[in-house]
């Protein structure tokens, strides 16, 4: 089982979603040793240091913020709503991935989802953390979030429901509900065998707490596969309807270049490729510092890139599709608003965007370049980037100019918008770093399963 | 191998997760309760004031007219607290030495207000105007209380706005007839609906709820 | 700019420092060093040196608040969620209550208010005895109700914090009782004949204020009264001197006039008189029927004003050559004295004169030829020749005598006061108002002459430039703090009556200052006026009684207008004298570049430097806040290589100042426009600091316009709070041609000629644009009811923000700050909309202002999550600021931007004297929460409830609107659009209606009527 061998295999299509030579010990001893290895290593002591000091950061930022108002962003009249909202739906939308391959991939039985579903999933909820502060950093009033939450108060008023705002605030919490269960219940097996093997008698407890008595009965064997199959059910849905509801707080306003019929499918487009992105950006170096290329093969990488291709199209075709009923439609104001992307003060952004949204990703066409790891990490981070515009486009560029040009104005970010940004990058990363320290980042469970199956192919051959 | 968790975990574990239910439940129910409690509205906690008035005695032995006192409660939004003035054109005849009334001649002696602690308080985003609801059939007592059984006065209500919207949205349930507006021992009426909704259609009364009427 | 955006945390600190130990240092410096600064170079030095420019950039009003905005959002908690336990309040009855004051019921009393001497008569309403907000008074011929910025934002001086509170002596804090005393000693010590006494005031006319004058000079016969006025009329009463031999008063009667000719003349906006005659002009452009008759208006002028704005014809000419032009068209109606050898100016074509002149010809005694204060007299002097010979004397304009009792041509009394300082024979100067050390000509060497004299007492609003250099500083009472009279723009006298009893123990109103230097020390100043009046008038006892009162109720004197004179105008001014040609004929050297000096839009000369509103309230056409600019045409930027924000040396005949550099379409070439007021060194917090001091290189001999100026790049950049035309700034007006050009595409300013309208009505309704009913996803409102709605008539607008201040006063909108602004962050609820079409070089200019829509599908409704933006029946769209948590959801759903967000913390609560200046009937906003125009709903509450314990209907017009009740044009009109009676419901019937936007369904409450230009028909450009 030497890393190498999966270099050998010069069509990633073939090769197989474990490598052979597996047995169920040397799986779980792989998996369970990352986190019950003795000793720290210097490489996740450095990086976890760095995104701890981001997460700092972002502290220091939100305080400010509290302190002062939301005032010390670029904000302004016309373009009130500016990086807050751009990072809420970027991040939003990276979570989406997770909950793909963990929900409807299982779903349709594939295979290769099951040594990248686990830390997908944590990407997701630690996305969605993150996305989930923006809504409320960015209200003027933030100690009142709570008037959007329809409860039985002494005003007797309720949310107005007819605002995209509150349906967000369902959408939202009942997404990141959903992912949290479905990550926890999957891990449950795994948190037992961690239990099991342990010898340190705190983790043990902890683990112990953490996996709520399992042992591993029939029993147990099928309601855990039911819960799966019904959170699965749960979850198939949501992939589709968040992004669509966060589409609407677009989609909804009369703001051109907002107002779009189109907007749902290719924001959920959207979402999948960045997800899917993240996930690229993220499993890449962690194979190759945990040496997982034997559990997370080529293969996956190669369906991942695959994935990233079709949404990447589909997003494409979005835009497209924007340019052209804006001429279609013979709207002077839609006309306008595209005009000012092409060529107004933010031309660059949206030029920018469409080279890493739609130009650099066409390689992934090319085999070779799906093979290649360093390409494929360099393509992810460029989508990253290119989705990340694409919401900055959306949102500052269709508000600077709209329909009283007496009104025009132009957004410029502030050092603390930045902070505020990189701040919550810095969380993710602090929440993923404590994660494949501490708990198993590919699901023990079911990569055993593929043992028996991986080990009969390879004898075939 | 050793067992971890001692066998009553399991009935722990259970409790706690069905327990959560009802733990947010009271918690919810318990702020419910704070939010109506007297210690947080102060509805019939009478303040301590520098002179301790009765309105039990003014209004309700004595019989004198609220308006003698609150003299612009049906020309502007505010009723008006009288001047030390007023309190001294009877007590400059009676009571003229008690010694309980020795701020009220105080004040006029060298002609310092008297500071009375507020006991109905509006926000200041709240824009209440008293004439006119006084000129429309709502008395005094139906927000203010039995005035004339307070020895000391204290709030009647909780002055939320789902207490004002409650008369907002239906204010046959109060409304009384102008006559008796100022009357501090009106009796509500047994034929109150009926009698409310003929008086509505009189005075011509709106049933406002738009936030603009009180809030700007 | 991200920089710029954090700047003010930055800046505050060294700036409050750098504040705060200045006003140390040359408090103790101030005695050490007389002899140096004495000195004129040193004295330059001294101004230069110890206030940098940059020390003041921005504004401290802010700053003051960024301090406390930490325990400030903790109150915003406390104050505004709906959650936290009230804090117990006291309430304090009075003891004796005073009369016909009902708490909580608003109180109304006239007074006037004088700019320069010439009085606009006011109602000022009070609560609870709290002057909080200016409206014009009907009675007053001056304002027919209007009013102007200077008038709406006057209330907030009065609580200006860093307004003087004490009398100050030596740089110390005396008071009354010693001044008193050394008034006394130092008559002790005069001369018997009082040589060495002289009075400086600025232009007085007030008849009671000159008698006491007068009075005090009778005891010392050989003392002196200067008078002067940096924005003064001189030049009107020069003119006159010229055309008449005397001085005269013109009066004009632009609602008689068919045909105008602004000689450079900023009728509209500054002036004596210029609210009425904004009314009497947009009268002449009310068009209810195609049939109407519009005024025509020709304006000649080098930097583009309001005026330019509303003109049929308008040609930028540089100042200079204006009298060239003048000439011109004097000699086509046929004054004989006129020279037409005159050199005109290259802008002005032979025939376009003649076409002018032909115009005016043909209305004889319907035409109007009038000169700008800031043109020389002989210009005057032409203005009234013409007007004699085209007959208009008597119909659209009539002479009477002067306004002020003691006329005088303010510059040349100043210079003689300077030279009797510099010559030593002033021992006393006693100073009522005014600031001369800041604004007097820069030859005059004002400062340094002024500490020859011995005894120098000054007495005004703030402890400023002029009263850090006296021994004796009194506090001036404000208008509202005191009693007095001034004259009208025709003579008609109006009484100050006080609202207020002086806010500051100090202050004192010149009545009492005099009044210790003639017979009667102690005197109130009520006293004297009454007494005086009482003396002149025929009425006696119980009849002058009755006068009083009336006159006090009504706010005018009956039957005090000055009659009309004839006088008859002299041919031979037609050489121009000597001292003002200089500005005059420099047209043969166009080449060169000219200065000119202009009063500016907003803070006049500097007196309201301080006021937050005026500071922030965007300039006509430039939309400049918080600065004065070197204002130049785009070709001339071209040409010199400079461009906005270019940070430039201005140098003339040997002085010196530094401006940033502003492009201005439609301004003359080769021609710089400064404005004056700014560059304050002493004028307090908000005031000290912006903008650039024209007064460095502003001299007696060309006060308004002069050659031979030099610029000199800095190499430094400027940066400049505008509120639109953001476009100018970065790229040289060519995107700011595409934001103009956008409007029009969008058909938000609808405009047409005359012919035009007549061919078609309804020139400005797009059928098209009307959406099919039905369209809304969600059940429309019925408004049984009453419906709310507005029309704002573009032909009227002359977009002097009378309506924006008026607003802010009205509805306690907060001041943000120079910053705030650049960030696109200013609150105003109602802003002056102006674009341009056009070349850039003479572009026509269009206002439109725009407060909100209330639209009866709002956008802005549906998509806040809390309900904090509903719909009334009445068809408001209400703003809860209470519910509001600021998701700004609602500003971008806003087609019309007219949504304004607290960034920051921008109301002010930590300063106490402000809190007087505040509406009680509107919530002061606190930070995170959206706000917006609401059409004054607490008025049209307050007017609901009247008319319902009425039992009664509102009659229309019986709510009028702040930004309506302002509108010196009657541009604005509100009311109830389910009356097809009311007034607004006849305009937005008219052809001229339209809505902004209409197609999006947002069916506005607000609509517009469409401008009607008049060309004349015979000029083809």
């Amino acid at each position: 089982m030497d890393p190498e061998s999966s270099q050998n295999i010069n069509d990633a299509r073939e090769a197989p979603v474990l490598e052979p030579g597996h047995t169920l010990a040397t799986v779980t001893d792989k998996i369970s040793s990352i986190v019950l290895g003795r000793g720290t290593s210097k490489g996740w002591m450095f990086g976890f240091g760095i995104s701890f000091a981001l997460l700092m950061l972002f502290n220091v930022a939100v305080t400010y913020l509290l302190v002062k108002g939301v005032g010390i962003w670029g904000i302004r009249i016309p373009i009130a709503w500016g990086f807050a909202i751009v990072n809420f739906v970027w991040w939003i939308g990276i979570g989406h991935a997770g909950t793909l391959i963990s929900a409807i991939l299982l779903l349709l039985h594939q295979k290769w989802r099951t040594s990248i579903n686990r830390f997908a999933e944590a990407m997701t909820i630690f996305a969605v953390a993150c996305a989930g502060m923006f809504p409320l950093l960015h209200m003027g009033r933030p100690w009142l979030f709570y008037y959007l939450m329809p409860y039985p108060n002494a005003m007797w008023m309720w949310p107005q429901f007819r605002s995209p705002l509150v349906w967000d605030v369902f959408a939202v919490s009942t997404y990141a509900t959903v992912s949290l269960l479905f990550w926890f219940v999957g891990m449950i097996p795994d948190l037992a065998t961690l239990r099991d093997r342990t010898k340190n008698r705190a983790a043990q407890v902890i683990y112990g707490f953490l996996a709520m008595g399992w042992r591993g009965s029939a029993v147990h064997w099928s309601r855990y596969e039911t819960a799966s199959l019904l959170l699965a059910g749960l979850a198939t849905p949501l992939v589709v309807s968040v992004h669509t509801v966060v589409s609407f707080d677009f989609s909804v306003a009369i703001v051109p270049g907002w107002h779009s019929t189109i907007f749902p499918p290719y924001f959920v487009a959207g979402a999948i490729y960045s997800g899917f992105a993240m996930v690229i950006t993220l499993a890449i170096p962690i194979r190759k510092f945990y040496h997982l290329e034997d559990l997370v093969t080529m293969r996956h990488l190669d369906n991942m890139a695959k994935v990233m291709l079709a949404t990447g199209v589909i997003v494409a075709y979005g835009y497209m599709m924007e340019t052209f009923v804006a001429f279609y439609s013979g709207n002077q104001f839609d006309r306008y608003m595209i005009m000012n992307r092409m060529t107004g003060p933010y031309a660059w952004v949206y030029w920018l965007l469409i080279t890493c949204n739609i130009v650099i990703p066409q390689v992934l066409w090319s085999r070779k370049v799906r093979n290649s790891v360093p390409m494929l990490f360099i393509v992810a981070l460029v989508v990253n980037v290119g989705m990340w515009l694409e919401r900055f486009v959306i949102v500052v560029v269709s508000l600077h100019r709209d329909y009283v040009p007496s009104a025009w104005g132009n957004y410029i970010p502030t050092r603390w918008d930045w902070a505020t940004y990189v701040g919550t990058i810095g969380l993710f990363l602090t929440l993923f770093y404590l994660f494949i320290r501490f708990l198993p980042m590919i699901s023990i469970v079911e990569m055993r399963s593929l043992v028996e199956e991986t080990n009969e192919e390879s004898r075939n051959k | 191998m050793s067992q971890i968790f001692h066998h009553s975990t399991n009935v722990l574990s259970r409790l706690s997760i069905y327990g959560g239910v009802f733990i947010v439940a009271l918690l919810g129910a318990a702020l419910y309760g704070i939010e109506l409690s007297p210690w947080y509205t102060d509805v019939h906690v009478s303040r301590e004031q520098p002179v301790p008035f009765s309105h039990k005695h003014h209004a309700g032995e004595l019989g004198i007219d609220c308006r003698y006192c609150h003299t612009s409660v049906e020309k502007s939004s505010f009723a008006g607290v009288p001047p030390t003035q007023t309190c001294m054109t009877c007590h400059s005849q009676i009571w003229t030495n008690s010694s309980m009334l020795e701020p009220v001649r105080a004040s006029y002696r060298d002609d310092k207000s008297i500071s009375w602690t507020r006991v109905n308080a509006l926000p200041d985003f709240v824009y209440f105007d008293h004439s006119i609801h006084v000129s429309k059939g709502i008395g005094c007592t139906t927000c203010h209380g039995q005035i004339a059984e307070m020895p000391l006065t204290y709030r009647a209500g909780t002055l939320y706005m789902s207490w004002c919207l409650d008369c907002h949205r239906q204010p046959e349930k109060y409304v009384r007839p102008k006559s008796q507006v100022f009357n501090p021992n009106y009796e509500v009426p047994a034929n109150q609906e009926q009698l409310g909704r003929e008086l509505v259609k009189e005075y011509k009364i709106q049933s406002l709820q738009n936030c603009s009427v009180c809030h700007r | 700019m991200s920089s710029n955006s954090n700047t003010p945390e930055r800046k505050s600190i060294d700036l409050a420092a750098a504040g705060a130990n200045l006003a140390q240092r040359d408090r103790k410096r101030f005695w050490q060093s007389l002899e140096e600064l004495s000195d004129t170079k040193k004295y330059r030095e001294f101004l230069e040196h110890e206030f940098p420019h940059d020390t003041a950039k921005n504004p401290e009003g802010i700053d003051r608040r960024d301090v406390l905005k930490l325990a400030a959002a903790s109150a915003a908690l406390a104050g505004l969620s709906a959650c936290t336990k009230l804090p117990t309040e006291k309430i304090v009855p009075y003891v004796k209550p005073p009369e016909e004051i009902i708490p909580g019921r608003p109180l109304f009393y006239a007074t006037s208010m004088q700019l320069a001497g010439v009085a606009t008569g006011l109602l000022v309403e009070s609560n609870m005895g709290r002057p909080t907000k200016i409206e014009g008074n009907p009675e007053h011929p001056g304002s027919l109700g209007g009013t102007d910025v200077f008038a709406q934002a006057s209330v907030l001086t009065l609580y200006d914090p860093d307004r003087s509170q004490t009398v100050i002596h030596e740089g110390r804090i005396g008071d009354w009782d010693s001044f008193a005393v050394a008034i006394s000693n130092m008559r002790g010590q005069q001369s018997p004949k009082g040589a060495g006494l002289r009075i400086l005031t600025e232009t007085v006319t007030s008849p009671s204020l000159a008698a006491q004058i007068n009075a005090a000079l009778k005891q010392f016969p050989e003392a002196k009264w200067h008078q002067y006025e940096q924005c003064g009329r001189d030049n009107v009463r020069e003119g006159a001197r010229l055309a008449f031999g005397k001085p005269v008063n013109p009066v004009y009667k632009f609602d008689k006039a068919d045909v105008i000719v602004s000689l450079d003349a900023d009728f509209l906006t500054c002036g004596a008189g210029h609210v009425r005659y904004t009314r009497d002009f947009s009268s002449r452009r009310a068009l209810d029927a195609p049939s109407a008759n519009p005024n025509r208006l020709y304006v000649v002028e080098s930097m583009p004003t309001s005026t330019g704005a509303m003109a049929d014809h308008r040609k930028p000419v540089r100042a200079g050559e204006i009298g060239g032009f003048a000439q011109r068209l004097a000699a086509e109606v046929g004054v004989a004295s006129a020279n037409s050898g005159e050199p005109n100016s290259q802008n002005i074509s032979a025939d376009w004169t003649r076409e002018v002149a032909k115009d005016l010809q043909q209305h004889r005694g319907s035409s109007l030829v009038i000169a700008g204060e800031e043109q020389p007299a002989y210009v005057h002097a032409l203005a009234y020749a013409m007007n004699a010979s085209l007959g208009n004397v008597g119909k659209t304009v009539y002479y009477t005598d002067p306004l002020e009792t003691n006329p005088t041509d303010g510059m040349e009394s100043l210079r003689d006061l300077a030279n009797d300082m510099k010559a030593g024979k002033v021992e006393v100067l006693l100073m009522l108002g005014g600031n001369p050390v800041y604004d007097a000509p820069v030859d005059f060497d004002f400062g340094p002459a002024l500490l020859n004299v011995k005894l120098r007492i000054h007495s005004g609003l703030y402890y400023d430039e002029t009263g850090e250099l006296c021994h004796w500083h009194v506090p001036a009472t404000h208008y509202l703090e005191s009693w007095g009279d001034a004259r009208a723009y025709n003579g008609t006298v109006g009484i100050i009556q006080p609202l207020i009893a002086p806010l500051y123990q100090g202050c004192h109103s010149p009545y009492e200052i005099l009044g210790l230097l003639g017979n009667d020390p102690g005197k109130s100043n009520h006293n004297v006026v009454r007494d005086y009046w009482a003396g002149q008038r025929p009425e006696k006892d119980k009849a002058f009684e009755d006068f009083w009162e009336r006159s006090l109720h009504d706010g005018v004197m009956a039957g005090t207008a000055l009659p009309a004179i004839n006088v008859a105008a002299r041919s031979d001014f037609s050489k121009p004298p000597t001292a003002q040609t200089s500005s005059a004929n420099t047209s043969a050297a166009s080449s060169d570049l000219e200065i000119s000096f202009r009063p500016d839009p907003s803070i006049f000369d500097g007196r309201f430097a301080n006021n937050g509103w005026l500071q922030e309230t965007p300039k006509p056409n430039t939309r400049l806040t918080w600065d004065n600019a070197a204002m130049v045409s785009p070709a001339t930027a071209q040409h010199l290589n400079i461009t906005t924000g270019t940070y430039v040396k201005l140098q003339l005949n040997g002085h010196e100042t530094k401006a940033g550099v502003m492009i201005v379409p439609g301004h003359a070439d080769s021609s710089v426009t400064l404005h004056l007021g700014y560059g304050r060194r002493r004028a307090g917090k908000v005031g000290t600091g912006p903008g650039f001091n024209a007064n460095f290189i502003r001299t007696s001999t060309t006060p308004w316009a002069a050659t031979g100026l030099r610029i000199e790049k800095t190499g430094e950049e400027y940066y400049f709070a505008v509120t639109q035309h953001q476009y100018i700034i970065d790229h040289q007006g060519h995107t700011s041609e595409e934001e103009s050009t956008a409007a029009f595409h969008r058909d938000l300013i609808q405009v047409a000629t005359l012919e035009e309208f007549r061919a078609n009505p309804r020139f400005a309704q797009d059928p098209q644009e009307e959406p099919t009913p039905g369209l809304s996803l969600y059940p429309g409102f019925k408004y049984d009811g009453y419906a709310w709605g507005m029309s704002i008539d573009l032909n009227k607008c002359v977009g002097c923000n009378a309506c924006v201040v008026a607003c802010q006063s009205e509805n306690n909108i907060a001041v943000v700050g120079k910053e705030q602004v650049m960030l696109g962050r200013a609150m105003h609820w109602i802003r002056v909309d102006t674009y341009f079409r056009g070349g850039l070089e003479n572009p026509e200019m269009y206002y439109e202002p725009m407060p909100c829509m209330q639209c009866e599908n709002a956008p802005c409704e549906v998509v806040c999550p809390v309900g904090a933006t509903t719909h009334s029946p009445e068809g408001l769209n209400e703003m809860t600021y209470n519910r509001c948590v600021g998701t700004r959801y609602c500003s971008n759903n806003c087609p019309y931007k007219v949504r304004r967000f607290n960034f920051l913390l921008f109301s002010d609560w930590q300063t106490p004297s402000l809190y007087g200046v505040r509406n009680p009937n509107v919530t002061v906003r606190s930070r995170g929460v959206m706000e917006k125009c609401t059409y004054c709903v607490q008025r049209i509450n307050a007017a609901k409830i009247h008319s319902e314990e009425a039992n009664q209907t509102i009659k229309d017009g019986e709510i009028v609107t702040a930004c309506q009740g302002a509108c010196p044009a009657d541009a604005i009109v509100f009311g109830n659009i389910n009356d097809p009676n009311s007034r607004v419901s006849k305009l937005k019937a008219q052809s001229r209606n339209y809505r902004l936007l209409a197609e999006l369904n947002t069916k506005p409450r607000t609509s517009y009527l469409a401008r009607v230009r008049n060309p004349n028909p015979e000029i083809h450009e």
